[in-house]
């Protein structure tokens, strides 16, 4: 049941994505969202389509494994678009029945979310499997140092991050084991009503809850051992350097952007 | 040179110790390690092995008695992170000490933590790696990796402290038979071509067997002393305290206890104790 789990996974890799630079790669994330929602035509939409298509087949992941983080998000999807197709009331009719109404805006309207949402997805999954989470948490770190400044501690927000992605995959085997463990003590665990399995969970969460407060215990000493003692005067193993690729890419997100901006001028397909 | 020095040292995870004598977990334990040795401690659960071994690093501090380590009383503050550099410890739960995801920026932990410079860091995180055999793992997941492997990475992360002493405890009580040969291989490795002083704390008889010295423990204190020829025979003392002896000086001692008086006492390898059976046998024949 928890084998599915593939969000926030790092996939090794030598593609130009892998390369770049983690805070290149936030802000470009950043900037991609923000361009999903500045196209407002069918015109740049399908650019950033195109676009995202590029860079999913430029990184080398398998569609297996974006399939996975994109499955979850679908019946939301699928909900919402619908939902848009009955309430978007425009002047262009295409079909009437009952009391439901769906025009040609509607349907575009609709469109739009699932491609914006899908894409949302598949733009932040990229940039999580193409980064080691050591680098997206020192990258996050760096572009927020200077809010340090009004004693944000930043550095203690990143190695939290750093810690808990190392965990996840600690603490789902766990569960599963946990799971595992409470069956064959005769646990019913994934039928009945919706309330009877929610109480099914407690029995699974209170050990973990145990385990993850005994885990962290350890780890605490074992990283006193290590000589931590908060962000002052540590150093790093990678120095974050701005390469070519890097460059390539902000220029690249630059055109892109101003390409979906152009593009919305065009007629077709605008709501 | 005395690495490691202990006197008298006493222990109670009770604020007030004074109320009741049975708090104490240490109770005045004098012990002193060379440099370069490899020092088992033995010891039933709740014989203080564990506690001792928390003194080492500065992770526990003296209630009464004194530790120096490289030559540091374990109670100056500002040489805490001083003392733990050199005096690196291993757990038991290889999952619980690993801190990033990668390999490599796991080994990398600690060096950055001392604020060595980035090129430094490059080339100890690759000394470290390949001390303990994971290069091809450099840059996979750790969560990936079998208990040996992430046992050996704990190693690693150590290492690159660069620390003349090293403190395991338990180190391989969760792992598989394969995983425990991988790990005693590998602290076996780093005291002798490194020099590095070694103290392991163990429940296996086996890897106590193969060290140069074993400190058994009771109770908080220090009830045997000496090298594992010296220390083993003494099989009965050895069952008072809950403890097993290695297999082979097991075999010996119920024999002789049969009356072969003329079977060593002192064997502690299974090729030993073929040896000396075959002796036994041949001599009879004779």
């Amino acid at each position: 049941m928890l084998n599915g789990f593939s969000f926030g996974q790092y996939f090794p890799g030598e593609s130009a994505l892998h390369r770049m630079d983690a805070r290149v790669k936030l802000l470009l994330t950043i900037g991609m969202i923000v361009a999903l929602f500045v196209a407002g035509g069918a015109v740049p939409m399908a650019l950033l389509v195109a676009l995202t298509l590029l860079l999913f087949i430029g990184s080398h992941i398998p569609l297996t494994v974006l399939w996975r983080s994109v499955r979850g998000i679908l019946p939301l999807v699928i909900f919402m678009s619908l939902l848009n197709i009955f309430y978007i009331k425009g002047p262009t009719v295409l079909a009437q029945f009952w009391i439901f109404t769906i025009t040609l805006e509607g349907v575009w309207r609709a469109i739009f979310l699932a491609v914006r949402i899908i894409l949302l997805i598949v733009v932040t999954s990229l940039l999580t499997y193409t980064t080691s989470p050591i680098d997206l948490t020192d990258g996050l770190e760096r572009l927020l140092s200077p809010l340090k400044k009004i004693h944000l501690p930043v550095h203690d927000l990143a190695m939290i991050m750093t810690i808990a992605l190392r965990f996840i995959p600690t603490l789902i085997e766990e569960t599963d084991k946990i799971m595992s463990a409470q069956k064959a003590r005769g646990a019913d665990i994934d039928s009945g009503s919706l309330v009877r399995r929610v109480r099914a969970t407690i029995p699974i969460l209170v050990p973990l809850f145990v385990s993850a407060v005994r885990r962290a215990t350890d780890l605490a000493v074992a990283m006193d051992c290590r000589c931590y003692h908060g962000g002052e005067g540590r150093t790093r193993l990678k120095q974050m350097k701005l390469h070519r690729v890097d460059l390539f890419g902000v220029l690249g997100y630059a055109c892109i952007l101003a390409a979906v901006i152009g593009l919305n001028f065009l007629p077709f397909g605008v709501v | 040179m005395k690495h490691i020095i202990t006197r008298d040292l006493t222990f109670a995870y009770e604020q007030k110790p004074e109320d009741n004598a049975e708090n104490f977990a240490l109770r005045g334990v004098s012990v002193s390690i060379e440099k370069g040795e490899l020092v088992a401690v033995l010891g039933h659960n709740g014989s203080g092995k564990s506690t001792f071994a928390k003194h080492l690093n500065a992770i526990l501090l003296p209630s009464g008695g004194s530790v120096t380590v490289a030559g540091i009383d374990t109670t100056e503050e500002d040489k805490l992170y001083e003392i733990r550099r050199r005096a690196g410890m291993v757990f038991q739960n290889p999952d619980n000490q690993l801190v990033a995801s990668l390999v490599e920026d796991d080994v990398a932990f600690a060096p950055e933590n001392l604020g060595v410079e980035p090129a430094e860091i490059r080339r100890r995180v690759d000394e470290a790696i390949e001390l303990v055999g994971m290069q091809e793992y450099k840059r996979h997941e750790v969560h990936r990796l079998s208990g040996g492997q992430k046992q050996r990475v704990a190693i690693a992360g150590v290492i690159a402290m660069q620390p003349e002493i090293l403190i395991f405890d338990e180190p391989t009580a969760m792992l598989d038979p394969r995983g425990r040969a991988e790990v005693m291989a590998t602290i076996e490795r780093l005291n002798r071509e490194r020099g590095i002083t070694v103290v392991l704390i163990t429940h296996y008889m086996e890897e106590a067997a193969r060290c140069g010295r074993v400190i058994v423990m009771d109770e908080g204190r220090v009830l045997l002393d000496g090298t594992p020829r010296e220390v083993f025979p003494q099989v009965d003392r050895l069952r008072e305290v809950g403890l097993d002896v290695p297999q082979p000086t097991q075999l010996m001692h119920d024999l002789r206890a049969l009356g072969f008086s003329q079977l060593p006492g002192d064997v502690l390898t299974e090729e030993e104790c073929v040896e000396a059976l075959v002796a036994q046998i041949g001599g009879a024949h004779a």
